[in-house]
């Protein structure tokens, strides 16, 4: 019977790979062009964890029709979470073996779901922000993120309409449902300019015709969203102080917890196979 | 609004019709709650074509189907049973007929 090694050994051995001297079943984050490693999961950090989020609705939405609805969304986020996480690497190890340090989310994602009201302003604020962006990306000169964006944009095109249609029917609805969707715009307000923010890796990658700078769409944004909400008969919130650092790895409490219920099983046993 | 409260049932019923591919006809494929019609196609595409079942999609009020009564269905249907000369296939096709 073979022996297995002690397991100070394995530590040791594992510890010694993790880049960070985080946890030792981190994945390996080195990459021959961080800039573009960087951009990759940011955009697949995004999707992934707004499609974790909703998913949380499953079982739980007001009516059957938008338990689908929601469930329909979180398939289509986490499939495109998948092609740009394939992108940067191994997209399950990322996903499933990455502290939450290493991740690059925006916060407007990991904010907890509320009531359905902030739900569809976090979805509405955030799937137009996408749509705007994945438009663009569609010209991205790595061939990757372009094909994904072309793919992509139509699914979150509805994802926006159907959010936009939520937001105009709670905010032109009854008094409560009027005040529950100005409450969740008002909660999820700061964390839009986040969305707007060019770093040095957007900047360099703009430069090189890979990404895209969403400072160039950000009138188009506000404006999208002023119409909308003058249908719905509700005030644009007003700007407040941002809340900003996703992108470099700095998380609300909220993003802990969403990886720990995501993490935890690939994590207790890593070499299973369904 | 939480999973208790509104729970969607006061909202109206709609029938769904799906044509699945261009130049068939729309088939009823079930019913969905909405307020309106526009949310009504929304919940229906997302209820009904997730995995590629259409091309286009109809929403009816199912307020707005009159149905025969099932308790009326013997007088209404049970006499078509024996007039199976009512098919085209009852009648015997002369040889001479060559293109029917």
């Amino acid at each position: 019977m073979p022996s297995l090694p002690v397991i100070e050994t394995d530590q040791v051995r594992h510890a010694g790979n993790a880049p960070d001297g985080g946890a030792f079943d981190a994945p390996a984050l080195a990459s021959a062009d961080p800039p573009l490693f960087d951009y990759y999961c940011r955009l697949g950090d995004d999707a992934l964890i707004l499609g974790q989020r909703l998913s949380e609705w499953c079982g739980h939405a007001p009516v059957l029709e938008v338990d689908l609805s929601l469930a329909n969304i979180a398939l289509d986020l986490i499939g495109q979470a998948t092609h740009f996480l394939s992108l940067a690497g191994d997209a399950d190890r990322l996903a499933f073996h990455r502290d939450v340090l290493d991740w690059k989310n925006s916060w407007l994602v990991e904010q907890p779901n509320g009531d359905f009201a902030r739900t569809m302003a976090r979805q509405f604020l955030f799937s137009t922000w996408q749509h705007m962006l994945y438009q663009r990306l569609t010209a991205s000169s790595d061939a990757g993120i372009a094909a994904v964006a072309a793919k992509a944009v139509k699914e979150v095109a509805y994802h926006r309409e159907l959010a936009a249609d939520w937001v105009v029917r709670l905010g032109d609805g009854t008094d409560e449902s009027a005040k529950r969707m100005a409450d969740g715009l008002t909660w999820c307000w700061r964390f839009v300019p986040e969305l707007f923010e060019a770093d040095e890796v957007v900047e360099t990658l703009a430069g090189r015709g890979i990404a895209v700078d969403p400072r160039a769409f950000e009138a188009e944004y506000r404006a999208d969203i002023a119409r909308v909400l003058g249908e719905a008969k509700l005030a644009v919130p007003a700007d407040t102080r941002p809340i900003l650092g996703g992108r470099r790895g700095h998380h609300g409490e909220h993003l802990g917890h969403l990886l720990a219920v995501m993490q935890h099983i690939p994590r207790t046993y890593p070499d299973a196979k369904w | 609004m939480s999973a208790k409260e509104g729970s969607g049932h006061d909202w109206p019923l709609w029938e769904v019709f799906v044509r699945s591919k261009g130049g068939l006809n729309h088939r009823h494929v079930g019913s969905v709650h909405a307020p309106d019609s526009e949310l009504a196609l929304r919940h229906a595409r997302d209820t009904y074509t997730r995995r590629l079942e259409g091309v286009s999609l109809w929403v009816v009020p199912s307020a707005a189907i009159t149905a025969s009564d099932p308790a009326q269905a013997g007088e209404l249907f049970e006499p078509a049973e024996d007039k199976v000369y009512r098919h085209p296939t009852f009648y015997d096709i002369p040889d001479v007929v060559k293109h029917i």
